[in-house]
């Protein structure tokens, strides 16, 4: 069990236009809990990464909805979890191409998922059936040798 | 809060050259996707991106790039970025996209690049 544990939550509707405010959300908890600003600037954008593709996925688009960033920091790491409650997709079944592969095809999906694996030191993903759907990032706050 | 993006285009010989300022992601690539189908369609398949000013890129802007790289080389042409600052340049970098793009340092790099032909690869 942590010793001390904090924990902050951001619920904002289902809109692009809301990225902006979710990255500054991220990146000014990542500040606090001792990551610099190119560290911090990474892990706002694997969230929004993540909330991106709720919203075009899960949501088709829908403005309607709500998405949930909840994030929990102790002294060892600092853990995303993205919420929502849409059609729920596990990102883990599918294979990422190469960009290269994704261009001759004329496609250009996948490549968010690709750079949350490269930002975060761990990412789940949990389907809640009728409930929600949520993927969970890990980054640890000091890398051990 | 950091959204805005705005895009300036102009014009220098045979190249037209987009300058990207801001956010550029899910909210803002439409915005960008616009742009460069409007470039493609009036014939000027010889783009540079100037991305001196641009401050963020998520994927949703990098696969602008993507789907549109392959029409405008078959036709002839290209998309060359320039200019991109360290930020936004490991993004890119973590994709891969450095092997797959023309990546000048300036403008001027990037126009002049034009003029060797045909990329390789």
């Amino acid at each position: 069990m942590p010793s001390f544990e904090k924990s902050f939550s951001l619920k904002v509707p289902s809109a692009t236009g809301n990225l902006a405010l979710i990255r500054d959300f991220v990146s000014g908890i990542g500040a606090q809990a001792g990551f610099d600003d190119k560290e911090a600037a990474r892990l706002a954008l694997a969230v929004d990464e993540a909330c991106a593709n709720v919203i075009e996925h899960a949501y088709q688009l829908e403005e309607t909805h709500e998405v949930t960033v909840r994030v929990v920091v102790d002294q060892d790491e600092i853990r995303f979890e993205v919420i929502d409650t849409g059609r729920g997709f596990d990102p883990s079944q599918t294979q990422p191409l190469e960009v290269e592969e994704l261009i001759r095809q004329r496609k250009s999906g996948g490549l968010g998922l690709r750079l949350i694996r490269t930002i975060m030191d761990d990412v789940q993903y949990r389907i809640v059936p009728g409930e929600k759907n949520e993927l969970r990032m890990v980054k640890r706050l000091r890398k051990k040798d | 809060m950091a959204t805005n993006f705005k895009i300036e285009n102009k014009t220098e010989g045979e190249v037209r050259i987009l300058e990207l300022e801001g956010y550029l992601d899910a909210h803002t690539a439409p915005q960008f996707e616009s742009a460069i189908q409007e470039e493609a369609e009036a014939g000027n398949l010889r783009l540079v991106v100037d991305c001196a000013r641009l401050s963020y890129i998520s994927s949703a802007g990098l696969g602008v790039f993507m789907s549109f790289i392959e029409e405008l080389r078959e036709a002839g042409g290209d998309i060359k970025l320039a200019a991109i600052t360290p930020k936004v340049y490991q993004v890119f970098e973590v994709l891969g996209f450095p092997a797959l793009f023309d990546i000048l340092a300036t403008v001027p790099e990037a126009v002049a690049k034009f003029a060797e032909g045909p990329r390789e690869g």
